[in-house]
């Protein structure tokens, strides 16, 4: 019979973050799926107000690794806590939320505990009492369906695939566990956080609406000119607007490095696609962008799809969109902030 | 400051972004049509590994790059081609399958053991740098598991940037959620970058350093040793390219008025 673990981190604010509290409803669910129970593993600064968001989730036991050291996202040290909280539990199947920090310890962890990971996992179910999960491979263009032996297995569970956790109901105590660390996990010391070159927060995982700007807007346009600043003023009169979050094609985002006009706020954190990201967004508008293949499979993962592009035979008109718009980005993006402010 | 690091990155080839990929059954599980035919590129993030590697040495005297690579020896010499005219590198070539489907778990054991082998690396001035993800299994875990195996603590996932300070520490910016960085500062070598963009544009073929990386790289593809990977604790049940296209509607010759209403009710809806 399997063991399962939930492992989570809490934020500097001391909550969970949304994708924790998803994998939160995964682990109940599949754990009810396998017949067996499953226990909670936490790490961070300060637990009680996790404590109090896991409230109901049907956990039969509670482990912590609580402390200033466990406070920051550093590997030295996260190791020794998911190691021990895993030992703890004596787990078999480990539920990960997908965020930056367990992404970064995560795989040391499977190593040094002899297990098998598996990341990005975007749908689980047990079929027959057998566990299976399901992940895309070569960048969100082959999707497949597998299980494994060996044991203990990690799975590390993106965002928008299980509903949000609500922390209703009773509570259980939580047993601390003491993990010491070396000098050695000291090493690395977390300084603290900083934006891309810009002073705008352009990247808003949680929008209804990814807004994907391409090249197109810095581009000669019909009068034989560039329009960078008229470019600016428009997204972000936009994106000011409709709190949506901005997505870059890698052609505009490259410019910068080959010297040509560029949009101040645009980095390559922006940059959606094959050597970029792969967002989840209810909608997604994508304006002066080709929507060539290395681009759209990053965009597996938004619904609904429309784009404006000059060009009929552009890459979204090949089943790509749902709609496109074929007009002048400039014009229709001026109006559509004129609508929005009216 | 520093005397140098040894800077190893570990990268291998990937099917060009633009080919169509269709799977099939192989013999030893899934497997791509045509697999041995599809052009390659080296695996982007890893490239600019790489690069930033290079960029690293050449500003750290003393500094030496290699990059060990596990993939079909006849494809990765066709690679070298190009990649040996971008950066100076001495290559360790591990002859085995690159495909996504093969376990991390696996590759990450057989390029720790390699790079255990790599005469005269030496590990206190080791900093090992790959790629965040590949673009076959999109895993984004080999570059740590390969770290944890050489016993290595230090360690940063989707770097931007590495600076090594007048003290010889290495200050980091790795991507974390929303568009932000986090900030760490380590106190020096040995040390895991698994690389995001980083901030260097793709070098310029420079046939000079193709010349003197060929001295080395054929002579490692020559006595490059057979590994074996295996997916035997993997069981697919399934792959296949998901049904992927929308029925477009082409909206032409409409007033822009109208279009900008639709967008609206259709953003707001
Ligand atoms: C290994 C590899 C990895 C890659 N990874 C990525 C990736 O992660 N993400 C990515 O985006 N690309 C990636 N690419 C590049 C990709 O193939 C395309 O080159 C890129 O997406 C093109 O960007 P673009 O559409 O913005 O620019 P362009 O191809 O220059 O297209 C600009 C578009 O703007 C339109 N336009 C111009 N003016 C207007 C206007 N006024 N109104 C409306 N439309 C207008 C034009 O019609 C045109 O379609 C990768 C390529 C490779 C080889």
């Amino acid at each position: 019979m399997e063991t399962v673990l939930y492992l989570a981190h809490v934020q500097h604010d001391g909550t969970l973050p949304r994708v924790a509290l998803e994998t939160l409803t995964a682990a109940g669910e599949i754990s009810k799926n396998l017949s067996t129970s499953f226990v909670i593993g936490l790490v961070g600064g300060d637990l009680k107000k996790a404590e109090a968001q896991v409230r109901g989730s049907g956990a039969s036991k509670m482990f912590g690794v609580q402390g200033e050291e466990f406070s920051h996202s550093r590997y030295s040290s996260d190791i020794l806590a998911v190691e021990a909280l895993v030992r703890k539990a004596n787990a078999t199947v480990i539920l990960v939320p997908a965020t930056s920090r367990f992404a970064r310890v995560l795989p040391g962890a499977a190593v040094r505990l002899n297990g098998r990971i598996d990341t990005h996992v975007s749908g689980i179910k047990v079929t027959g009492g057998k566990l299976e999960i399901q992940r895309w491979y070569y960048r969100q263009r082959l999707v497949s369906t597998f299980s494994r032996a060996v044991r203990p297995w990690f799975l590390l569970v993106d965002s928008g695939i299980f509903p949000t956790w609500e922390g209703k109901g009773a509570s259980i105590p939580m047993e601390i566990l003491k993990v010491d660390l070396s000098d050695s996990a000291n090493k690395t010391e977390v300084l603290g956080f900083e934006s891309p070159s810009s002073s705008t927060q352009t990247i808003r995982p949680d929008a209804k609406l990814l807004f994907v700007a391409g090249a197109g807007w810095t581009k000669k346009q019909g009068d034989g000119k560039t329009h960078p600043k008229e470019a600016e003023a428009i997204i972000l009169g936009f994106l000011s607007k409709t709190q949506a979050s901005l997505g870059s094609s890698k052609s505009l985002v490259d410019q910068s490095s080959e010297g040509e006009p560029v949009l101040g706020f645009m980095s390559h954190l922006n940059q959606v696609g094959q050597t970029g990201s792969t967002p989840r967004h209810p909608k997604g508008l994508s304006t002066c962008c080709h929507g060539e293949e290395p681009h759209v499979v990053g965009w597996r993962f938004i619904n609904e799809r429309r784009a404006v592009n000059l060009d009929p035979n552009c890459g979204w008109a090949q089943g790509k969109t749902d709609v496109l718009y074929v007009a002048d980005a400039f014009q229709v993006m001026t109006k559509v902030n004129e609508l929005l402010n009216s | 400051m520093s005397s140098g690091f040894h800077i190893v990155v570990c990268g291998s080839l990937v099917p060009d972004p633009l080919q169509t990929l269709e799977p099939i059954q192989g013999p030893q599980g899934p497997a791509l049509k045509n697999e041995a035919m599809l052009p390659v590129i080296l695996d982007p993030w890893a490239g600019h590994a790489l690069y930033e590697a290079a960029h690293l040495a050449k500003n750290n005297s003393g500094s030496k790059v290699w990059l060990v690579s596990l993939g079909p020896k006849a494809k990765l010499q066709q690679l070298m081609m190009t990649i040996a005219q971008k950066a100076p590198f001495e290559l360790v070539v591990l002859d085995g399958p690159a495909s996504g489907f093969v376990d991390a778990f696996e590759v990450a054991q057989a390029l720790a053991s390699a790079i255990e082998k790599i005469p005269g690396l030496d590990k206190t001035k080791l900093l090992l740098f790959g790629g965040c993800a590949s673009a076959s299994r999109d895993a984004g875990v080999t570059v740590q598991m390969v770290g944890e195996r050489l016993g290595i603590s230090n360690q940063f996932l989707a770097v931007d940037k590495l600076e090594v300070q007048g003290d010889g520490s290495l200050k980091i910016l790795e991507r974390i959620e929303g568009g932000q960085y986090q900030i760490s500062r380590c106190a020096g070598a040995p040390a895991v970058f698994a690389w995001a963009t980083g901030n260097l544009p793709e070098p310029p073929n420079n046939p000079q350093v193709g010349m003197m990386n060929m001295r080395t790289i054929m002579p490692a593809l020559q006595k490059a040793q057979p590994v074996q990977i295996s997916t035997n604790d993997i069981s697919f049940s399934n792959v296949e390219v998901p049904k992927q296209l929308r029925k477009t509607r082409v909206v032409k010759d409409v007033p822009v008025d109208q279009i900008a209403r639709e967008i609206v009710e259709w953003i707001k809806g």
